[in-house]
């Protein structure tokens, strides 16, 4: 197997969708090639980083504003009592 | 070998029905409290969604309110093929990808303006990265850095990233969600990571000790 080869594996690799035949094939250019071993673990750690952080905040007042004004544009505004 | 983290999500079994299905239907029906819990459960992902592709908080908002009102009007062509939460996702996308080309106008901006380069796919730093990339700056820190370079990706790889590593939704659905077709996605996905990959590395990969010296040096 070639870098090119398992670059074009590596979005299968992720969803463990590799056929079995191809996987051992796969691990072992791992194994062998430090480049790719590289690329593979980084390229983990990016995906994991923005999984793990919430860069956007979504504050309750945000919420509460949001919905107010979702459901008033969807129903009307809501009598006062 | 290292592993994807995966967010705990609830899960349905194939044979269950999603319980969005009776708050979709009820909502249909006339019932504003179905239809506000659907609000309340999908508000935040949607206003991310939409943030993460518009790179504006205020656009993000609108978004989200347009979102949740064509929905409501739209509600009779929800036809449960898909699930709610994925419906709603792809008119955020649309949204979104609309609310960019208002703001290029000179320019179009859609899912295939930037497929037509291989840049991303070549991968071109080899450095080995820190055991813990996150534990070397503050959180503020990394926060900033990692905006500053989801905002450096076209549009077309944020999208595609945010939908499937982000929020998490399945290949087939972020396909789905961009009316791609699953091998777009997966190409498209394979050249967003790696780009991310590539920028990042710049903070995170061990410098060599002389580096370090010749840095410190200066």
């Amino acid at each position: 197997m070639t870098c090119t080869d398992f670059l074009a594996k590596l979005t299968d690799f992720f969803d463990g969708t590799v056929p079995p035949e191809l996987l051992a094939e796969v691990e072992e250019h791992i194994a062998e090639c430090h480049h790719c071993e590289v690329v593979l673990d980084s390229t983990t750690k990016t995906i994991n980083i923005y999984r793990n952080q919430e860069l956007y905040d979504f504050p309750p007042e945000l919420q509460h504003r949001l919905e107010a004004s979702i459901m008033a544009r969807c129903f009307g505004p809501r009598p006062t009592k | 070998m290292p592993a994807i983290q995966s967010p705990e999500t609830a899960t349905t079994k194939p044979d269950e029905v999603h319980p969005d299905v009776a708050l979709v239907a009820r909502a249909k029906d006339g019932d504003t409290s179905a239809f506000e819990q659907l609000v309340r459960q999908y508000d935040r992902q949607i206003f991310r969604v939409a943030q993460h592709i518009t790179q504006n908080r205020e656009d993000a908002e609108d978004i989200t309110q347009d979102v949740f009102f064509k929905a409501y009007t739209k509600l009779d062509q929800f036809q449960g093929n898909s699930k709610f939460s994925t419906w709603l996702v792809r008119i955020a996308v649309n949204e979104s990808l609309m609310r960019l080309r208002k703001r290029k106008t000179s320019k179009t901006v859609s899912m295939d303006e930037d497929v037509h380069t291989e840049e991303g796919s070549i991968p071109r730093d080899f450095a080995e990265w820190r055991p813990n990339p996150e534990q070397l700056y503050g959180q503020g820190e990394l926060s900033d850095i990692l905006r500053k370079t989801i905002q450096g990706l076209p549009p077309g790889f944020r999208t595609v990233f945010t939908l499937r590593d982000i929020e998490n939704l399945s290949t087939e659905e972020t396909a789905e969600a961009l009316g791609l077709s699953v091998p777009a996605v997966k190409s498209r996905l394979l050249r967003a990571r790696l780009q991310l990959r590539e920028r990042l590395s710049r903070y995170f990969k061990q410098q060599n000790p002389l580096q370090a010296l010749d840095g410190k040096s200066r």
